[in-house]
C-alpha cells in the first residue's frame, strides 16, 4: 500500500533529521520504501539514501510497504515526516 | 646563544612590527625607534623567509607541524579477488565508523555529539555497503569504490540545492575517512608533537579551525586561504598569529623551528636556537586609545557574545554580531530569550559604548528560517539589512530587544545595520530605531555605493562603521573567501583606502564619528593609516587591541596623517605598507 506525505521539517530531509528517521525505520516491522516525484524509491532505514533524495520542505514523499503491518508502520512513519523535526532542536 | 638572537627575541617579545633584511639591505627603523636588522661574526642573521598575507596579528615562534592532507585516490588497479577486496571496503568503513562513533561518544555539546552521531549513521549504513559492494564486483578497486559512491549521492544533494547543497561536506569528510582507512593512511587529524607547536596546512575547514586549542597551537600558517576566510577569523578571535596564502609554507619540515608573524604576513625558517615559546599573554591595560599626542581614537572589540570580554577590559564594544544568538535556531528568537542575551552583553559593559549589528545574515551566513535557496549570487542577494524586505518583523522583533535590553542598563547602546546601499535605506531604518527609544543610530559601509555617499548618509544617521572585508570583496568584485585572490583582498590596497579615506573626510567635516571594524583594524601599521585618516574608532578582535594601541602611541597624530597620505599615494598594497613603516 501507498502513503503520501508532505516533507514538514523547515530545512529539508538533512543528515540529522535523515538518520532520525532511518532509525525509526529500522524498529519498524516491515519494510519501507520512500521515493519522491522524480526519483526512485529507496529503503526508509537507509540515513544515506533518504539523504540522497534531496528532498526539501514540502516536498511530496511516496511511501510504499506490504503485509500486515504495512499500515501501522506507514502511519508510523509518515507521521514523522509530517512533524518539523527541526523544529524540536530549536 | 648570541646576543643578536637574544635581542630579536626580545623584540618578538614585545610583539612589535618585524623587519627582515633577506637581500641584507639597509636596516630601518621601526615604530618605536629600535634597531633591527643585527650583525654577527662577520654577517647579516637571516633566515629564510616565506611571504604571505599577515591574517591575525602577533608573533610566536616554534616547532612547525603539518596537519595531513586528505588522502588522495591511487591509481586504479584491477580487482583480482572481489570478496577480498569487499572485505576490505568494509573493514575500511567500519574503521571510519568508529572513529567517528569514539568523537561522537567524547563530545561535550550536544549539538557537536549529533551532528557527529549522525555522521557515524551515514558511515553504518546499508545504502553505502550495498552500492560500495555492487562498485568493487563491478572491477573498482575499494577506495575507488567508496569514493565512485559517495560521489553519486554528493551529486544528489548538489542537484537538490539550497541547504542540502551545503551538506556536500558531510559526505566528503567520509569519503576522505574512509578512503584513508584503506589505503592504511593516517587521518587528516590535528598534529600531536606532544609540545605546543605552530600548525601549518593547505586551509583549515571551520570545523578542525574550531577544535584549535590556544594552549596547544601557538601559531597557523596556511598555503590557501585568505585574510577572510573563516580560518583567519576563527584564528584573531583565539588571538593566534596566522598567516595565510603563504606559498613554501608547505615545504616546511615536521619539527622545524620557525617564527610566524602575523602582523607583517612573513614566516622565517632556520632560527633553530629559538627556544620554543608560549603564546603572549595579552597586556590589557585601561588606558584610552589615542596617538603619542593624545587625539583619541577609541579602540573597541568584535564580539560574538558577553563570553569573549572575560578578563579583558575594553573601552567598549564596536561591533557586536548577534547572528550566534540566531544560527543554532531554526526559528527566529523570540523576544525575550534576545532581551536576555543582549542584557548580558549590556551588563559586561556598564557605562561603556556597545554597538549592536543587527541580524547581518544571508551571503556566507546562511539562516535556515530566513532562506528559501533561491538565489543564483547570494553575496549579491537578499542579505544584512535587505533580509527586512522580505521579513520585516524579524528587524522590528530585534530592535525591539535591543531597546528593552537598553533600558535595563547603563551601558551607551547604538545600534547599526549591515549591508546599507541608499540613503533612503538607512533613514528607514533610523526611524524604526529611533522610534523604539534608540537615539543613537548607524550604519555599515560595505558596499562602494554607501561609501561614495558617505556625507549623505551622516544626514539620515548618527555614525558610520566601515566593514573592510565587505568593501574590499564588492570594491574588487573578489569573492572574500577566494584564497586565489587575496591579493586584490589586501585592506593595503589603494582603491579601498580611497573609499575609507571618503567616508573619514566626511565624518570629520560633519563631525561625526567614523569607525572601521573590519578585520583590518586588528593591523598595527593599518590602523596608524585609519587614525590618520580621521578614523575615530578602530574595532577588532580583543587580543589584537593591545598591539594596536602601541601602534597608536609610537605616532604623533601628525605622522599618522603623514602615514594616510603616503599610503594613499603608493601605486600598491606593498608600497603603501612600507612607506608606513618609514613614517
Amino acid at each position: 500500500m501507498i502513503r503520501t506525505v508532505l516533507l514538514a521539517g523547515r530545512a529539508g530531509l538533512h543528515l540529522r533529521v535523515a538518520a532520525r528517521i532511518a532509525e525509526a525505520a529500522a524498529r519498524l516491522p516491515t519494510p519501507i520504501t520512500v521515493r519522491t516525484q522524480d526519483r526512485a524509491a529507496v529503503p526508509a532505514d537507509s540515513t544515506l539514501a533518504l539523504v540522497s533524495l534531496g528532498a526539501l520542505c514540502g516536498s511530496e514523499l511516496i511511501l510504499e510497504a506490504y503485509g500486515p503491518f504495512a499500515p501501522g508502520a506507514l502511519n508510523e512513519l509518515a507521521d514523522l515526516f509530517a512533524t518539523d523535526l527541526d523544529a524540536a532542536d530549536a | 646563544m648570541s646576543s643578536c638572537v637574544l635581542a630579536l627575541i626580545s623584540v618578538l617579545a614585545r610583539g612589535a612590527l618585524l623587519v627582515f633584511f633577506p637581500g641584507g639591505a639597509l636596516p630601518t627603523f621601526f615604530p618605536g625607534g629600535a634597531l633591527l636588522a643585527c650583525f654577527t661574526s662577520g654577517a647579516w642573521l637571516v633566515a629564510d623567509l616565506l611571504r604571505g598575507l599577515g591574517a591575525s596579528q602577533g608573533t610566536a615562534t616554534g616547532p612547525a607541524y603539518r596537519l595531513a592532507d586528505p588522502p588522495r585516490l591511487p591509481a586504479p588497479r584491477p580487482v583480482t579477488d572481489p570478496d577480498a577486496e569487499v572485505d576490505r571496503a568494509f573493514a575500511a568503513i567500519d574503521a571510519a565508523h568508529d572513529d567517528i562513533a569514539r568523537r561522537a561518544a567524547a563530545a561535550v555539546d550536544p549539538t557537536t555529539a549529533e551532528i557527529l552521531r549522525a555522521q557515524a549513521a551515514l558511515a553504518a549504513d546499508r545504502t553505502l555497503r550495498d552500492g560500495v559492494a555492487l562498485a568493487v564486483r563491478a572491477g573498482h578497486e575499494a577506495p575507488h569504490a567508496v569514493a565512485a559512491v559517495l560521489g553519486e549521492h554528493r551529486e544528489a544533494l548538489i542537484a537538490a540545492g539550497g541547504l542540502l547543497a551545503a551538506r556536500t561536506a558531510d559526505l566528503d569528510d567520509l569519503r576522505d575517512r574512509v578512503i584513508a582507512h584503506c589505503l592504511g593512511l593516517r587521518m587528516p587529524a590535528l598534529p600531536e608533537p606532544g609540545c605546543p607547536y605552530i600548525l601549518v596546512a593547505v586551509d583549515l575547514a571551520p570545523a578542525d579551525a574550531a577544535l584549535l586549542d590556544p594552549a596547544r597551537v601557538l601559531a597557523v600558517v596556511t598555503s590557501a586561504g585568505s585574510f577572510l576566510s573563516h580560518t583567519a577569523i576563527l584564528a584573531r578571535a583565539r588571538g593566534l598569529p596566522t598567516v595565510v596564502a603563504c606559498g613554501g609554507a608547505l615545504d616546511i619540515a615536521d619539527g622545524t623551528v620557525i617564527t610566524v608573524d602575523g602582523t607583517a604576513g612573513r614566516v622565517t625558517t632556520g632560527s633553530s636556537h629559538v627556544p620554543v615559546d608560549a603564546p603572549r599573554p595579552v597586556d590589557f591595560s585601561s588606558a584610552r586609545g589615542s596617538t603619542a599626542d593624545g587625539h583619541p581614537v577609541a579602540l573597541l572589540a568584535n564580539i560574538g557574545g558577553a563570553a569573549e570580554l572575560s578578563g579583558a577590559p575594553v573601552e567598549g564594544v564596536g561591533l557586536f554580531r548577534t547572528e550566534l544568538l540566531f544560527q543554532h535556531h531554526v526559528d527566529p528568537p523570540g523576544l525575550a530569550e534576545q532581551v536576555a542575551a543582549y542584557g548580558e552583553v549590556f551588563a559586561a559593559l556598564p557605562g561603556r559604548r556597545v554597538v549592536v549589528r543587527t541580524l547581518d545574515a544571508g551571503s556566507d551566513k546562511p539562516l535556515p528560517f530566513l532562506h528559501d535557496g533561491d538565489e543564483p549570487n547570494p553575496a549579491l542577494g537578499i542579505r544584512g539589512l535587505r533580509v527586512a524586505r522580505r521579513r520585516g518583523e524579524i528587524l522590528r522583533t530585534q530592535i525591539a530587544a535591543i531597546a528593552a535590553a537598553a533600558r535595563d542598563s547603563t551601558a551607551r547602546v547604538e545600534v547599526m545595520a549591515p549591508m546599507v546601499t541608499t540613503v533612503a535605506e538607512a533613514a528607514q531604518f533610523a526611524a524604526l530605531c529611533r522610534d523604539a527609544g534608540l537615539p543613537t543610530v548607524g550604519v555599515m559601509v560595505e558596499v562602494p555605493a554607501a561609501a561614495v555617499r558617505a556625507a549623505e548618509f551622516l544626514g539620515a544617521v548618527d555614525f558610520l562603521s566601515v566593514g573592510t572585508n565587505d568593501l574590499s570583496q564588492y570594491t574588487f568584485a573578489a569573492d572574500r573567501r577566494s584564497g586565489e585572490l587575496a591579493d586584490l583582498l589586501d585592506p593595503w590596497q589603494p582603491a579601498l583606502l580611497s573609499l575609507v579615506a571618503l567616508c573619514a573626510a566626511a565624518g570629520t567635516a560633519l563631525g561625526r564619528p567614523v569607525g572601521v571594524c573590519g578585520e583590518s583594524a586588528a593591523d598595527p601599521a593599518f590602523a596608524v593609516v585609519l587614525a590618520g585618516l580621521g578614523i575615530t574608532s578602530l574595532s577588532m578582535a580583543p587580543a589584537a587591541i593591545p598591539a594596536v594601541r602601541a601602534a597608536l602611541q609610537a605616532h604623533t597624530l601628525d605622522e599618522c596623517r603623514t602615514a594616510a597620505q603616503q599610503a594613499l599615494a603608493a601605486a600598491d598594497p606593498a608600497t603603501a605598507r612600507a612607506a608606513v613603516t618609514r613614517v
